[in-house]
């Protein structure tokens, strides 16, 4: 019986260790408990992203909760909605952008769970030049990727070094490289937020729920042990 | 004057009751006066759990269809309302899809549980028949349920599935319309899927559930020893001298185990809902899109041991349906286990090393061929083209073949191994151990 127990649970943690990705992608370090980055992360989300991508599962008034006031998001952060309450939609209709990019720029509210905060952050590391395509840019982490490199004059301009297979700064940009992946960082950031408004919430309350059970079950046990006492 | 029937005694109100409905009887019955033996163990706690998860999806169930839209245009937006939007919303949706896999969890190790201990002999072939009836009706349930996210995965993962009925010789391709109610998944499969979800199949559980109790307070539990209790009663009471009323003493027990259950159940719900992708996958947060196929295709990790029998089957003839056959095989056979087990005990501590053996090659060929439903076919790479016959091959097609025969060899050679084995004494009297 014993065996089959640990042989059981090796197997499951073989399959996990085995089911990992293979792609080699970038650690993003990310902290969703850091208002102020949070902050900054939606504000490049407004201005760059939000022109191309929507984010319509999203609400405006959702970055109240990330320490902004409701005049800040009202003055400097609504551009695409008049009320506080709207969703984060685009003027861009799909069926053009389809037919101007090749492929509709996707709704982003929750690409954080779909593609995974450390793809988000590689990508949007990841563009280099490529005169062979016709948005002239190119990225390692999505080869061929419809999406020219949005924040390049942030970044300035990388190459790719066929051999070994390894991005250069060619043209450097408004920014050095600690403060675009700072930029980065930050816009990832929000977006993984964005793509559960509440998970900070949700674990929160976890502790409490968890710890609450644990009591529960001291006293269940004691409950049964004081029923069982006289069962032999 | 209504005639006041043996089972009450009581005056008041539950006796103004008990003379019109069989409240006191009805408590006696199936709990206060019904003797379970004193010596379950653990894996007698998964029945309970499973009737406790059951109920915890249908009450979830019932304030997810509050919000969702069963609509092609507008279910996958309706989930992320839900998440976001409504009260809790995020609560409600993550305990029912945790439930959906614990629900598994539970059932497995409760299947597994009856294996061990022989809870399918007679008297009680018909408790096992519908408890598979059970595992065949919360699979389809599982399976409907999965598409009304409208993700890709639900998406092309139902697209696969509806397309093995297309494989049914002659008739295959208009069944296979015929269950879409399109050429392709669309709203119309959409509609039909919910309709079944949140309707017929909890409709179906709830009566097997039913009956599956009823069964099994007929002819009693069974118990880690696999000894009949009822053949020691005490002679004056007539009550079994192993038995203990269910009340209080099993509802205490097993509330010890449905908190411990919680504590897992909350941990997952609260601190890690998608569960690494086997709970909730990544790909089921891109909307549903007929034109981009995913490049791997893998239904939720409870369907997998079956999904990768369906994928070890070689095509015969150019058909796909003999895979098929044997992945709906490997389900209806648990059906015959009651009189594919011709063992004079029942309970794995008085069988003998062939039967351990068996279980345990069948429990390792369930998991690996779990896992391997789980990646692609290649994950292993192929065989070097120098080795005859399976040069080439894909080294994970072979395994998941290998296991794939050993789990229908646990069934099907189980008559002859389970006579054959060495059988030890069975004591009169439970044991506490």
């Amino acid at each position: 019986m014993k065996n089959i127990i640990f042989i059981t649970l090796l197997l499951i943690q073989f399959s996990i260790s085995a089911a990992e990705d293979k792609i080699n992608l970038e650690k993003a370090p990310i902290d969703l408990t850091n208002e102020p980055s949070l902050q900054r992360g939606a504000k490049t989300f407004i201005n760059y992203c939000l022109n191309c991508h929507s984010a319509k599962y999203m609400r405006y008034n959702k970055l109240l909760d990330i320490g902004l006031s409701k005049k800040n998001i009202e003055d400097n952060l609504l551009f695409t909605a008049d009320k506080i309450g709207d969703p984060m939609e685009i003027a861009m209709p799909v069926k053009e952008s389809k037919s101007w990019f090749g492929a509709s720029p996707p709704d982003l509210s929750v690409v954080a769970r779909s593609r995974g905060t450390d793809w988000i952050y590689s990508y949007m590391k990841g563009f280099y030049r490529d005169s062979s395509r016709e948005i002239g840019w190119n990225n390692i982490v999505y080869v061929n990727t419809a999406m020219p490199h949005i924040l390049w004059e942030l970044q300035g301009e990388q190459e790719l070094d066929k051999i070994t297979d390894k991005l250069s700064l060619s043209k450097p940009g408004k920014l050095n490289q600690k403060e675009y992946d700072a930029v980065i960082t930050d816009l990832t950031n929000f977006i993984t937020y964005m793509s559960e408004p509440d998970q900070l919430k949700r674990k929160k309350l976890g502790f409490y729920v968890v710890g609450f059970l644990l009591l529960l079950l001291v006293l269940t046990v004691k409950l049964k042990k004081e029923f069982w006492k006289d069962i032999k | 004057m209504v005639k006041k029937n043996d089972n009450h005694n009581s005056n008041g109100f539950i006796g103004w009751i008990d003379e019109r409905f069989p409240l006191s009887s009805f408590i006696k019955n199936h709990l206060t006066g019904y003797y379970a033996p004193k010596n379950f163990n653990f894996w007698y706690f998964f029945g309970a759990l499973a009737l406790f998860v059951f109920i915890v999806q249908i009450l979830t169930g019932i304030f997810l269809t509050m919000h969702y839209k069963p609509d092609a245009s507008q279910a996958f937006a309706s989930v992320e309302y839900i998440m976001r939007d409504v009260s809790f919303g995020w609560l409600i949706r993550y305990m029912h899809s945790t439930g959906s896999s614990l629900f598994f969890v539970v059932i497995y190790l409760h299947m597994f549980r009856s294996l061990m201990y022989g809870s399918y002999q007679k008297p009680r072939e018909l408790l096992w028949i519908f408890g598979v009836a059970i595992f065949l009706a919360l699979m389809a349930e599982a399976f409907f349920g999965y598409l009304l996210p409208w993700g890709q995965m639900s998406y092309w993962g139902a697209q696969v599935i509806v397309n093995l009925f297309a494989t049914v010789p002659f008739i295959g391709a208009d069944l296979a319309e015929w269950v879409r109610g399109d050429y392709l998944i669309s709203d119309a499969t959409l509609n039909r899927f919910f309709a079944f979800h949140v309707i017929a199949l909890p409709l179906a559980l709830a009566g097997l559930i039913f009956s599956h109790l009823i069964a099994l307070h007929e002819v009693g539990s069974n118990n880690p020893d696999g000894i009949e209790i009822k053949k020691y009663k005490d002679k004056k009471t007539g009550i079994p001298l192993d038995g203990i009323p269910f009340h209080p003493y099993y509802t205490v027990k097993d509330l010890v185990g449905l908190t411990v259950f919680l504590i897992v159940f909350a941990s997952i719900i609260f601190f890690a809902p998608e569960m690494g992708g086997y709970f909730l996958e990544a790909n089921n947060f891109i909307p549903a899109d007929p034109l981009v196929t995913p490049s791997h295709i893998a239904p939720v990790w409870y369907f997998t041991p079956f999904y990768s029998i369906l994928r070890a089957v070689p095509p015969i003839l150019n058909s796909q349906f003999p895979g098929v056959a044997a992945m709906g095989l490997s389900v209806l056979i648990f059906f015959l286990v009651p009189w594919l087990d011709k063992s004079p005990v029942r309970s794995i501590r008085y069988k003998g090393i062939l039967f351990k053996r068996w279980l345990s090659a069948f429990v390792i060929s369930f998991i690996v061929l779990g896992y391997l439903g789980t990646v692609p076919s290649n994950v292993w790479g192929q065989f070097p083209i120098i080795i005859p016959l399976l040069g080439g091959a894909d080294i994970a097609t072979v395994v998941a073949r290998i296991f794939t025969i050993i789990y229908f060899l646990f069934f099907i050679l189980m008559p002859v191994y389970s006579k054959k084995d060495k059988t030890k004494p069975v004591p009169t009297r439970v044991s506490m151990k």
